[in-house]
């Protein structure tokens, strides 16, 4: 899952870096991420495994680095399974 | 009793009504020469009320934000200048006494804020960035013990009356654009080199003219929370309520000279609906709009305070950024018809019924970061957010 969530940073992301400099727990927006970008991916991820964001995760602290966007997305997967 | 806390014993309503009585008075010559409103800055100095919303154990008197707008939209009926740099000297507070909790250096400087009732700038935009106060391209440079920065500030109200501004900056001079800190630099440790001037429509008084800022100060004075979180939980929902408030004073005054306007004219012409009458209801209603705009969002903002999920969240982004749109809008509208009901009493200085200050000074709301960019960052949002369709919710 993490290296999709890296694909679809790298793609929509917007990053000044290159995804792969930046480490699972590092601060994307530290990074460079900007409030669009993150939209944008995650708008990706929601087509990549559809789902929706629920309100809960639609925050800075969900998108703030590549584990917590793993950890959201575990967490609306398991809930969509249930 | 000390002469200080004899005033601070009053209500902060009777406080924020003597300093903008005093503020009214000058109003006009501030607009005219488009000098810095300094009788009305200097009596909400004497009313102590620089540095109220600073918690007790630090001198102040830990009021909140909702306090703090009904200030500005007291002092937007006065004059618009004088409210506009309470309200922007308002925001840093709120940055610093939210943002800076443990820092023994912010800590001491809250409390000479109150004891001297000190005045603090801001400076976000810059040249080569405009309005994205998310965004810098100077970096601070941290060597030992000291910060230096150099920032080609595009606009710095009051900077030159100031006694301390905060600057945004990226936080080091490798650093992404987004990765910035805010840094609280006092008078003696700044220059400003002035580059522009402020000669505008309105809000002439705010004195916002542009500088090169040249800074060196102890690095301790870099607030410790990134400017990222204190831009989305503090510093954008502020500005948005507290701008607000102030422009809903500006539209109120319209108003309450249409209405005399009216009033006059009815009395002369007793059983006669003046013309203006039915524009003095619609209007009404378009300010009871933007009143209820704003309260709701100081109602928002006072149930998300102090939970940074909350405040962090899209829907709240959303809904502050809605009350800035709606609300610099809305009182271009009612001015509007406050002019038509006055006519040429109204487009003429020097009347009880002048509202050209009015209007220009409410031309600025919607330029004040402006609305287009709002607007782009809302729909951006609203691509994910889902809209909240309760009522009270
Ligand atoms: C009374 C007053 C006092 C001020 N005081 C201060 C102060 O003390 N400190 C300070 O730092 N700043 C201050 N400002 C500046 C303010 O915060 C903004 O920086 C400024 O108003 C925006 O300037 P701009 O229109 O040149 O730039 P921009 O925001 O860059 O806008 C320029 C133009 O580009 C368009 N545009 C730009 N970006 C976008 C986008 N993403 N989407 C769509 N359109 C876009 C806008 O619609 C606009 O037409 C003050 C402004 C006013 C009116």
């Amino acid at each position: 899952m993490k290296q999709t969530i890296r694909t679809l940073l790298a793609k929509h992301g917007n990053l000044p870096v290159a995804i792969d400099s930046v480490g699972d727990g590092a601060d994307l927006y530290d990074a460079g991420l900007s409030s669009f970008a993150s939209v944008q991916v995650m708008l990706a991820l929601e087509e990549e495994f559809d789902i929706e964001f629920p309100e809960q995760f639609l925050n800075r602290k969900s998108f703030s680095s590549v584990e917590a966007i793993e950890a959201a997305l575990s967490e609306i997967l398991k809930e969509q399974a249930a | 009793m000390t002469a200080a806390s004899k005033i601070t014993a009053l209500g902060l309503t009777e406080r924020a009504k003597r300093a903008a009585k005093i503020a009214a008075g000058f109003a006009d010559k501030v607009d005219i020469e488009g000098r810095f409103p300094s009788e009305g800055m200097e009596a909400l100095k004497a009313e102590r009320l620089m540095g109220i919303m600073i918690r007790p154990e630090f001198g102040g008197e830990g009021v909140n934000l909702t306090e703090i707008a009904d200030i500005c939209a007291i002092l937007g009926q006065a004059c618009a200048a004088t409210a506009m740099t309470y309200a922007m000297h308002q925001i840093q507070i709120a940055s610093l006494a939210d943002y800076a909790v443990g820092s023994s250096w912010h800590e001491a400087f809250q409390k000479r804020i109150c004891d001297e009732q000190l005045l603090i700038a801001s400076a976000t935009s810059e040249a080569g960035i405009g309005g994205n106060l998310r965004n810098s391209i100077c970096a601070i440079e941290v060597d030992g013990e000291t910060a230096r920065l150099t920032k080609d500030a595009t606009v710095i109200s009051y900077g030159a009356h100031a006694d301390a501004i905060m600057v945004t900056s990226r936080r080091h001079p490798d650093a992404a654009h987004s990765d910035q800190v805010a840094t609280v630099f006092l008078k003696d440790q700044y220059t400003l080199e002035q580059t522009s001037v402020w000669d505008t429509l309105g809000m002439r008084g705010t004195c916002s003219d542009g500088y090169i800022l040249k800074a060196e100060a102890p690095g301790e004075q870099i607030l410790p929370r990134p400017f990222a979180e204190i831009a989305a939980q503090s510093m954008l929902a502020v500005s948005h309520l507290l701008w607000g408030a102030l422009w809903y004073g500006i539209a109120a005054d319209a108003l309450a000279r249409a209405q005399s306007f009216v009033k006059g004219a009815a009395r002369k012409s007793p059983g006669q609906m003046p013309p203006g009458a039915l524009r003095l209801a619609e209007a009404s209603s378009l300010l009871q709009l933007v009143k209820a705009n704003v309260v709701a969002g100081l109602k928002q903002f006072d149930t998300c305070k102090g939970d940074s999920d909350a405040l962090n969240a899209m829907s709240f982004s959303v809904a502050m950024n809605n009350v800035k749109i709606g609300t610099s809008q809305t009182i271009l509208t009612i001015i509007n018809h406050c002019m038509l009901i006055c006519g040429i009493a109204g487009y003429k200085n020097g009347t009880p019924f002048s509202l050209g200050r009015h209007l220009r000074d409410a031309h600025s709301a919607q330029l004040m970061i402006s609305n287009d960019r709002i607007l782009g960052n809302t729909s951006t949002m609203l691509l994910v957010n889902k809209q909240d369709t309760s009522l009270l919710g």
